[in-house]
């Protein structure tokens, strides 16, 4: 899976009650959609070097990353190859006061926990790509639910569909990017 | 290249490209991801099942774009990327990336696309599909990269 290595919530998971329905609980998770959750701030501001390292990885000739002349007439100066789009918000290895676990996209996680759900896949993930990102933008992103479905069976089990978006801005508050996730959370079939 | 030159069906350039522990550790590292399975042999096969090290997502990705800005040129800018991951690829492993154009268009504000479905395939076996829409330039005087706001819709 590709998602972001977001730092694991300060908020500690809500679990399902004793004597709260499942239904009032849905209820509370479809109250969530279209709220922006997790915003984030990223470690470090986007920097040419990792750009190369990017291309390096993928012996990506394209002159748009190498040649600023030719950056400077189609995109205005430097930009990162759009795939590179994650890459900001995956936090250090380590840091200083942020040792522990860290942990990829909560908001998925979340909902297996809410609907008491111990399987999930990601069955697609689709990136949408907007305004560049260019060396020194200060990258955020938030994590919004946008569906959930009704109960379904599948033969993994039955559960339900959910699509989370990472929404990805800059530091004009401009949007670049969107990650889109579409999981099915499940229980095994018996 | 510009539009024109493209047509439903057509055929990318196919790109093959060995496959050694370095291509995913580069890889991995390059996109940030330090999870183990992506550098750790032993981690892989003994606490992950797999038969080795693997290339993870966000390094699958930048080979697709890379595998798409050679056949469009430095103006073709991407818009939209879906991907479904049905194996894992492997060091020892010859990946080979290929595309067919699906659909051209121009749409409402003029922007000319292309869609086109890329595989990462090994020994033919397709590892990962990726559903791709590209801006290309509709003629020598377009830049799809000077679209902004409305003007841009992927």
């Amino acid at each position: 899976m590709g998602g972001p290595l977001g730092r694991r919530d300060r908020r500690p998971p809500r679990r399902r009650g004793r004597g709260v329905s499942e239904r009032s609980e849905l209820d509370e998770v479809r109250a969530l959609i279209g709220v922006r959750q997790y915003e984030e701030t990223a470690d470090f501001p986007v920097e040419r070097g990792y750009l190369w390292t990017s291309c390096a990885s993928v012996q990506n000739a394209n002159p748009l990353f190498w040649d600023d002349d030719l950056a400077t007439e189609l995109t205005d100066g430097p930009i990162a190859p759009p795939t590179t789009l994650s890459l900001w918000m995956r936090p250090h290895h380590w840091s200083p006061g942020h040792e522990g676990e860290r942990l990829a996209l909560q908001v998925h996680f979340d909902m297996k926990d809410r609907l008491g759900l111990p399987e999930a896949i990601i069955s697609e993930n689709t990136i949408t790509f907007h305004e560049p990102v260019r060396p020194g933008d200060l990258i955020s992103y938030a994590q919004v639910l946008r569906s959930v479905s009704d109960e379904k069976t599948t033969k993994l089990g039955t559960g339900r569909f959910w699509v989370v978006d990472v929404e990805y801005t800059n530091q004009r508050g401009e949007l670049v990017g969107v990650e889109s996730y579409t999981a099915f959370g499940y229980r095994r079939g018996a | 290249m510009i539009l024109d030159q493209v047509r439903p069906g057509q055929e990318l350039p196919s790109l093959a490209h060995d496959v050694t522990a370095t291509t995913v550790v580069l890889g991995a590292l390059a996109s940030r991801d330090w999870r183990p399975m992506h550098h750790d042999y032993d981690f892989a096969v003994n606490r992950n099942g797999t038969k080795d090290i693997f290339l993870n997502t966000p390094n699958q990705a930048a080979w697709f774009e890379r595998y798409l800005t050679d056949w469009s040129g430095p103006r073709g800018r991407l818009g939209r990327m879906t991907f479904r991951m049905k194996g894992s690829v492997f060091p020892g492993d010859t990946m080979v990336l290929s595309g067919t154009v699906r659909a051209v268009e121009t749409d409402g504000t003029g922007c000319g696309w292309a869609d086109v479905d890329v595989t990462l395939a090994v020994a033919g076996d397709p590892k990962t599909t990726c559903a791709a829409r590209i801006a290309i330039p509709t003629s020598d005087d377009d830049n799809p990269w000077s679209r902004r706001g409305d003007r841009w819709r992927p």
